[in-house]
C-alpha cells in the first residue's frame, strides 16, 4: 500500500503507516527546516529535539518523526 | 475498591509493571506517547518492521496481550503530575503535535514511572547538517519506517547500543562505513574483561552482542575502538567526517586525524534518563542523575515507583525485572511475596551486567574537538563561543539561560543541556520542566478550567 503527499508543492510516494519524517527520508529528502539561515532535517528520531519540525496541512510545529503520514497530507518547510 | 495504578510509558518497564500490577488485581492504567505499546525497545509496525530486528518479541507479545485487561491510553502525552493532594496525571490525546487533543484527567492510588531514557549526543563541529542523527533515530527509522539513514553511514560513539544499530542499518540497506568506538581495546578489556563469572547468568546478552559481531564482519565493517568522529564536513548535507584517535579522557590526539567519505552519520555516546515526570512528582534524584529508589522501586514520594532507565542505565532486561517489582508493590504486593524472587534475582544479574556500561561513560576531555563556532544548543543556534562568553558574565544558571538561550528552545534543553553544563562546568537544573511535553497555549487555554494550571504557569514563572 502506498499514500501520497505533497512536500513543498512537489509529490511525494511513501508507505502506508510511515512516520512524515520516514516518507521523506525513503524519497531522498533530509532537509525540511532552516535554523538560523541553515538546514535542518531530522536529528533524535523519537520526538525529543524538535528539530524536525514541520507544517502540515496548515498546523505549525508537527515533529515528522511522531506523526504518521496520511494519503494527501500537505507538508511545507518551516523557517525560525 | 479496586487499588488504581497508573504506568506512564509502555516500553519494558512499564508493560512488565502493568502485567505484575494486573496480576495483584489492581486496576491498570497505561499512558503513552507513541502509537503503539512497546517504547524504544519494541518499536515496530505491524507492516513496515522487519522482525529480524526484534530481541524477546515473544516475551512483548505476551506482555502486550496481558493489556486487554489494562486500559491503555496511546498517543497520550502526559503534561503535569500532581502528588500533593493525592496523585493525578494530566494528558492530552490525539495525534502527534495536532492542534487540539483531548484532555485527559487521571486520578491514582499509586503511580509507576517507566518513562525510560533518551540518547546523548556529543555536538561535534558540523553536527546539525541534515544527514546526522542520534543512533537512537537511526535505529527507530530503521524499525518503525523500514528506511535507512543514507547510503553510506558512519555509527560513532560509545557503547554497545551502536552495534544493534549499524545492524539495523545494514538490515534496511543502508552501507555501515565503520563503527566507532571512543573506548580503547585496553579500556574495554578492562571494563568488559573482569568478574566474567557474572555473564554467566546474561548469556542472552552475549549472544546478542555475538551476533551484531557476526554482522559487522558479515557486512566487511570496520570497528575502531579508541577513536571519535571529531568533525562533519559538508555544505548543504553530510559529504564526509574526520575521524581522530582520541585518549583514555576522549581528547582528540593531533596528527591522526583521516577523513572517510559518508552522506549520513549517527551519534551515540550513551543514554540519558527522562526526569521530568519523576522531579515534578517530588522524587528525590540521585548525584548522578537517577531516580532513587528502594528494594521495592519505590521513590521518595509516598504511592510513587520508579523503574528502567529512569533509575539507572541497565537495558531491556534489567528494566523487565524492574517494572514488575514495581507494579507488583504498586498494587499492594507484599514485597517477600515468593512471585517476586524471580524478578528481584534477575534485577541482581542485570545491575551486574549494566556496571560494565560505565567502561563506556562519557570522558571529560570531549570538548576539546568543539571549536568556537560549533553550535552547542541547537534549536536556538546558540555557539560555544557565545556560551563561553557570557560564563564570565553572568553568574547564575537562569543568567546563563536568559544571556544565551541555550536549553530555551523548543526542546527545553534536552538535547543540549548536559552538553552545555559539560562546557560550562557547572548546573544548569535544565531538567525542572514545569511542563512536561509540548503543549500548544490553545490546548493549555482549553484544558485550564479545575487542571492546576495556574499553579503549572506558576511554577514556571
Amino acid at each position: 500500500m502506498t499514500i501520497g503527499i505533497t512536500f513543498d508543492g512537489d509529490e511525494i510516494v511513501g508507505r502506508d503507516g510511515q512516520t512524515i519524517a520516514g516518507v521523506l527520508l525513503a524519497a531522498g529528502r533530509r532537509t525540511w527546516r532552516t535554523a538560523d539561515g541553515a538546514e535542518r532535517g531530522v536529528f533524535c528520531g523519537i520526538g525529543i529535539c524538535q528539530d524536525c519540525i514541520v507544517t502540515v496541512n496548515g498546523t505549525e510545529s508537527v515533529r515528522a518523526c511522531q506523526r504518521t503520514a496520511c494519503d494527501g497530507d500537505v507538508i511545507e518547510k518551516e523557517a525560525r | 475498591m479496586k487499588r488504581r495504578v497508573v504506568v506512564l510509558g509502555a516500553g519494558p518497564a512499564g508493560l512488565a509493571a502493568a502485567q505484575a500490577a494486573l496480576a495483584h488485581r489492581a486496576e491498570v492504567i497505561v499512558i503513552d506517547e507513541g502509537e503503539r505499546v512497546g517504547g524504544q525497545f519494541w518499536r515496530h509496525h505491524d507492516t513496515l518492521t522487519d522482525r529480524h530486528l526484534q530481541h524477546q518479541w515473544g516475551r512483548f507479545e505476551r506482555l502486550r496481550a496481558v493489556l486487554d485487561r489494562a486500559t491503555v491510553h496511546s498517543s497520550t502525552s502526559v503534561w503535569r503530575v500532581d502528588t500533593e493532594r493525592g496523585l493525578r496525571v494530566h494528558a492530552l490525546q490525539g495525534p502527534a503535535d495536532a492542534a487540539s487533543r483531548t484532555a485527559l484527567t487521571i486520578e491514582a492510588d499509586a503511580l509507576v514511572i517507566a518513562t525510560g531514557a533518551h540518547d546523548r549526543a556529543l555536538p561535534v563541529p558540523g553536527w546539525t547538517l541534515p544527514g546526522v542523527t542520534t543512533a537512537g533515530a537511526a535505529q527507530a527509522l530503521a524499525k518503525r519506517d523500514g528506511v535507512a539513514l543514507g547510503r553510506r553511514t558512519v555509527v560513532a560513539g560509545a557503547g554497545p547500543f551502536l552495534l544493534p544499530v549499524a545492524a539495523s542499518i545494514a538490515r534496511v540497506g543502508g552501507e555501515v562505513v565503520e563503527v566507532v568506538e571512543a573506548v580503547g581495546a585496553r579500556g574495554i578489556a578492562r571494563g568488559w574483561g573482569r568478574a566474567p563469572w557474572q555473564l554467566a547468568g546474561v548469556a542472552g546478552k552475549a549472544g546478542e552482542l555475538g551476533e551484531y559481531a557476526a554482522s559487522l564482519a558479515r557486512h566487511r565493517t570496520p570497528y575502531r575502538l579508541g577513536q571519535a568522529v571529531t568533525r562533519i564536513h559538508g555544505e548543504t548535507s553530510v559529504e564526509g567526517v574526520t575521524i581522530q584517535r582520541i585518549d583514555a579522557r576522549w581528547r582528540p590526539v593531533p596528527g591522526t586525524e583521516r577523513q572517510v567519505g559518508c552522506d549520513a552519520v549517527a551519534l551515540g555516546h550513551g543514554f540519558t534518563p527522562r526526569l521530568e515526570a519523576a522531579i515534578q512528582a517530588g522524587c528525590r534524584i540521585s548525584p548522578n542523575r537517577f531516580v532513587e529508589v528502594d528494594d521495592r522501586q519505590a521513590t521518595s514520594i509516598d504511592g510513587v515507583y520508579a523503574a528502567g532507565e529512569v533509575t539507572g542505565i541497565a537495558g531491556a532486561d534489567a528494566a523487565l525485572a524492574e517494572g514488575a517489582v514495581a507494579g507488583f508493590a504498586a498494587a499492594g504486593g507484599d514485597p517477600d511475596d515468593p512471585r517476586m524472587r524471580g524478578p528481584i534475582a534477575a534485577r541482581r544479574r542485570m545491575h551486574a551486567f549494566a556496571d560494565r556500561l560505565a567502561t563506556h561513560d562519557i570522558a571529560p576531555g570531549w570538548t576539546a574537538w568543539l571549536d568556537d563556532e560549533t553550535i552547542l544548543c541547537r534549536c536556538e543556534s546558540v555557539t560555544v563561543a557565545r556560551l563561553r562568553g557570557a560564563a564570565d558574565a553572568a553568574g547564575s544558571s537562569r543568567g546563563i539561560r536568559l544571556a544565551t538561550r541555550a536549553g530555551l528552545g523548543a526542546c527545553q534543553g534536552r538535547t543540549c543541556g548536559r552538553s552545555v553544563e559539560a562546557v560550562l562546568g557547572r548546573p544548569l537544573d535544565l531538567d525542572r520542566r514545569p511542563v512536561l511535553s509540548s503543549v500548544r497555549i490553545g490546548e493549555l487555554a482549553a484544558c485550564a478550567e479545575g487542571s492546576g494550571i495556574d499553579e503549572a504557569v506558576a511554577g514556571a514563572g
